[in-house]
């Protein structure tokens, strides 16, 4: 387990930022005490210091995970943000969108979502947003990337996309083995 | 079940479904049932029917009709759609009858199915018309039905078999009835005498007809191999299995004379082996931990799965909002108990419960209920440190994690690394954020780590209390399986209290469950560890539950196992498990002192040897103080960890007496004789003369006495633990030390 270097840790960040924008610094300074983010495996995992002191009890290859894991730095160090992220992200997200009831199971399969499952979605989304999913009674689904925006959102017709898919909470039991 | 009714409120059933159907059945049922079995008959079925049948007696039929319009019965109909009314009546009742006559119902349903095979048919038209009317009502309607008509078989066959006593004609309708019951007679034979318990009249003239049948007879030789020819039928070695536990459970009266309670012991072995697929080596053991009648009950309830249960994660949602959100998809569902207060059962659901949107944020975990308990045992607090270290799939790690409120530090450890992915995906999952999941062998953890306030062991066992999720249990399982199971359950206990801390301020506490209802596997290795370690077993705050047994065929537990619960599939409807939970009250490891027994090395004798070589002093005999002290320390149950104490503290009064003070710790350090180490122990604190003199002595003698030395400390001592003698020694010494 070793500190994230600086660039990655502005590659990670920027990733951040598409989604829940200046509010990095509410997840490193948080009132409960102070948080970081270290690097295990090519996987980020987000914890507090207390916990950071027990872990480095364990070896490396007997450790397996610690805290929450973030995402995963790919071999051309692009950094990739996983479902597992979802908790820090929802409460914090800048642009939100929400899906039909009828939509929520595609989403949970791993397909986008299109205009006519759209419920609603935050004002002023620029195109290739960084967006979170919510259900429609407010139950975060998962991540991705605003088509459109909000404007072209409207106009559209109902079978073209709206959000792209990176990320849901069907992934859980669809990928559980990657998770790590 | 008790229920005496006033037997001068005579109750009037009306004629039965095939009567009703069959003109003029009235007219001849009306022949032979009498009052009197109208009065046999209702302590069977429950009280409110017969208080609505005493008044529609006389006129069923206009009653049925102006009772059900929702029915939707045309007058026409009504003549011969009677059952309705039955229904009815069962469906309205007040509550507690409901409950006994349903209780009832089934009892008899289950006993006379084969009977319903001829009335199928009826059955069909009868749901057809109700189906076709009300179909919401047409279930039920169906299920009464066939509850009704099982019952009202019964008191009709037994005015039959009356009649046959009696030997009076009967018409038609009966005849059929009759052919039935004959069939059944057979089969049912031992049932019969069950059911009946409410009504003594009754009982005595079904017993009466049963004398006349076959009482219960072990197969012959020849019998015995027409069987390993061609098997019996299961429902045949059902029935046998039943009459054989009946004969067993009043063995001096059923008994057939000149047979050996072992062979109807091995039969009923034989035959439960075949019946619930069994190999014969579970059968044997489960027979040692069931009483028999128990025992049918406890395979019985390993044929069928528990119901499933959830636990709400506290950390995302509250239970009384994730019901309603389940519900609204489709879901029905309880809350699980008294005993807890996230849990829920749910008994059947439209939607797949593993996969819905609550599922996957997190909300709930599929958990089975016997689960939650060591966790509930545990009770970790807020802000401690904890560790799971059989932790797959990640239940009770993320239970424990929601009672902490994802506070303090959580350590998941298991040593199975394909299993540690479920961990980390239900850890995600569920958002829990305090938690270190490792992969390690248990027994290795104290070296990694150590100092924990709680620790968890779900260690692996044999699996013999979830046979309902695993039915390959049953066959695959023997003496060696169990054995080695036991053996790494000994070394994971021993690390796991290894890894507790035991001055923690908040805690100090280590819950030991199995998933397994062996003794090997679950009190046998409490005992253990009780014997090589300083702690002492708890209450685990659980009032329910079976307690753990003391003693076991020709093993004797410590007494505190008491403390310690067994639940079971019959009785508690959870999977077979058993929990433990154990305070550490000293960081101390005891030395090979306690609970090896009494053993003398050769090394030990050259100690002697050399001491009484040194120590050649003028003899006082100490002997005669011993074995009052031994007297004294008979009655004080310790536990081991005193044991340490009284090493550390020997070994320090060892030191100041400074020429035999190393001989004299070694001595102490040995698992030999209480008597020669109370021996060393009292010269320490008496003068240097008097202690060599004595201990010169204690040791010649004990060299030339030293197998008496040993029988007389056995007779002396209660339970051959070495504890409790040398405690009281100890404090009578340091008590003289002060005098002096």
């Amino acid at each position: 387990m070793r500190p994230l270097t600086d660039e990655e840790t502005k590659t990670m960040f920027e990733k951040l930022s598409k989604y829940i924008g200046d509010n990095i610094k509410l997840l490193v300074d948080r009132p409960d005490g102070s948080y970081c983010f270290r690097l295990h495996n090519d996987r980020v995992y987000y914890m507090s210091e207390k916990i950071l002191k027990l872990a480095t009890h364990i070896s490396r290859d007997k450790l397996v995970s610690v805290g929450t894991c973030f995402g995963k730095f790919t071999k051309t160090i692009k950094f990739r943000l996983h479902i597992t992220a979802l908790d820090f992200l929802a409460p914090y997200a800048k642009f939100k969108v929400w899906v039909k009831s009828g939509a929520e199971q595609s989403f949970l399969y791993g397909n986008h979502v299109l205009k006519a499952g759209l419920g609603r979605i935050t004002e002023n989304t620029m195109q290739y947003q960084g967006v979170v999913v919510y259900s429609m009674t407010d139950v975060p689904l998962g991540f991705g990337v605003a088509a459109k925006s909000t404007l072209e959102c409207r106009q559209v017709d109902p079978m073209s996309i709206v959000v792209f898919h990176q990320a849901d909470v069907g992934e859980f039991i669809r990928n559980e083995d990657t998770l790590t | 079940m008790g229920r005496k009714l006033d037997p001068t409120n005579t109750v009037k059933r009306g004629p039965g479904r095939k009567s009703r159907k069959q003109k003029g059945a009235e007219t001849e049922l009306a022949k032979f049932i009498t009052d009197g079995d109208y009065q046999i008959c209702s302590l069977i079925l429950s009280f409110c029917r017969a208080a609505k049948r005493v008044q529609k007696s006389k006129k069923p039929k206009a009653a049925a009709a102006e009772e059900e319009p929702k029915k939707g019965f045309t007058d026409e109909n009504s003549q011969w759609l009677k059952p309705a009314k039955r229904k009815r009546e069962g469906d309205e009742p007040e509550s507690d009858d409901s409950d006994e006559h349903w209780e009832e119902e089934e009892e008899e349903e289950e006993q006379t199915k084969q009977t319903k095979k001829g009335e199928d048919d009826d059955d069909d038209e009868m749901v057809d018309d109700y189906g076709a009317v009300d179909d919401s009502s047409g279930e039920e309607a169906a299920a009464a039905e066939e509850d009704s008509d099982g019952e009202e078989l019964l008191p009709i066959e037994r005015a039959a078999k009356k009649e046959k006593k009696k030997k009076e004609t009967m018409a038609q309708e009966s005849d059929d009835d009759d052919d039935d019951d004959d069939e059944e007679e057979d089969e049912d034979g031992g049932d019969k005498e069950k059911k009946s318990d409410a009504d003594s009249d009754e009982e005595d003239t079904v017993q009466a007809n049963m004398d006349e049948m076959d009482a219960f007879r072990l197969p012959d030789a020849e019998e015995c191999e027409k069987e390993s020819i061609i098997p019996l039928d299961l429902k045949t070695i059902y029935q046998r299995i039943k009459d054989n536990v009946d004969v067993l459970c009043n063995f001096s009266t059923k008994r057939e004379v000149g047979k050996e309670r072992s062979e109807y012991i091995s039969l009923l072995k034989k035959d439960l082996c075949t019946y619930y697929s069994y190999n014969n080596f579970l059968i044997e053991k489960l027979m040692d931990l069931f009483p028999l009648s128990e025992l049918v009950d406890f395979l019985e309830a390993n044929e069928i799965q528990r119901p499933v249960t959830i636990r709400t994660n506290t950390l995302k949602t509250r239970r009384r909002d994730l019901a309603q959100a389940l519900i609204n998809r489709g879901v029905n569902l309880d809350p699980l108990g008294k005993w807890s207060k996230v849990g829920l059962v749910i008994y059947d659901s439209s939607v797949p419960v593993g996969a819905t949107p609550e599922y996957l944020s997190g909300q709930y975990m599929l958990q089975g209920a016997s689960s939650f308990l060591p966790v509930m045992a545990l009770s970790p607090q807020e802000g401690e440190l904890v560790l799971d270290m059989s932790s797959a799939p990640g239940g009770k790690t993320t239970y424990i994690a929601q009672l902490m409120r994802n506070t303090g530090m959580i350590v998941a450890n298991d040593a199975n690394a394909d299993r540690l992915k479920s961990v980390v995906g239900n850890v995600h999952r569920l958002g829990v954020t305090n938690t270190v999941i490792c992969n390690y062998d248990g027994r290795q953890f104290p070296k990694v780590m150590s100092g924990f306030d709680r620790v968890l062991l779900d260690a692996p066992c044999s699996g013999t209390g979830v046979i309902a999720k695993d039915p390959a249990v049953k066959t695959s399982k023997d003496e060696a399986d169990i054995q080695r199971s036991a053996h790494l359950q000994k070394e994971l206990i021993l690390s796991a209290i290894d890894s507790v801390n035991a001055e923690s301020s908040s805690g100090g506490y280590l819950v030991y469950c199995t998933c397994s209802i062996m003794v090997e596997e679950n009190e046998w290795v409490v005992d253990y560890a009780l014997k090589k370690r300083n702690v002492k077993l708890v209450p685990i705050g659980l009032d329910f539950g079976k307690e753990g047994f003391t003693r076991f065929k020709e093993r004797r537990f410590h007494p505190t196992l008491r403390l310690t619960r067994r639940f079971y599939p019959h009785s508690h409807n959870m999977d077979g498990f058993f929990v433990a939970k154990f305070k550490k009250f000293s960081n101390v490891v005891p030395t090979a002192t306690a609970g090896k027994g009494n053993t003398f090395s050769h090394e030990h004798m050259q100690t002697f040897i050399m001491l009484v070589n040194m120590l050649n002093m003028n003899s006082s005999s100490k002997k005669k103080t011993v074995p009052g002290k031994a007297g004294d320390l008979k009655g004080k149950p310790q536990a081991n960890g005193t044991a340490a104490k009284k090493t550390a503290n020997i070994k320090k009064k060892g030191k100041r007496d400074s020429p035999a003070g190393p001989k004299k710790a070694k001595i102490a350090k040995m698992d030999g004789e209480t008597v020669q180490e109370a021996e060393a122990k009292k010269p320490a604190v008496k003068t240097a003369d008097d202690t060599k003199a004595s201990k010169a002595e204690k040791k010649e003698g004990s060299r030339f006495e030293k197998k008496q030395g040993k029988n007389r400390k056995a007779t002396t001592k209660a339970n051959g633990r070495m504890g409790k003698n040398k405690f009281r020694k100890l404090k009578n010494m340091l008590r003289k030390k002060g005098g002096e």
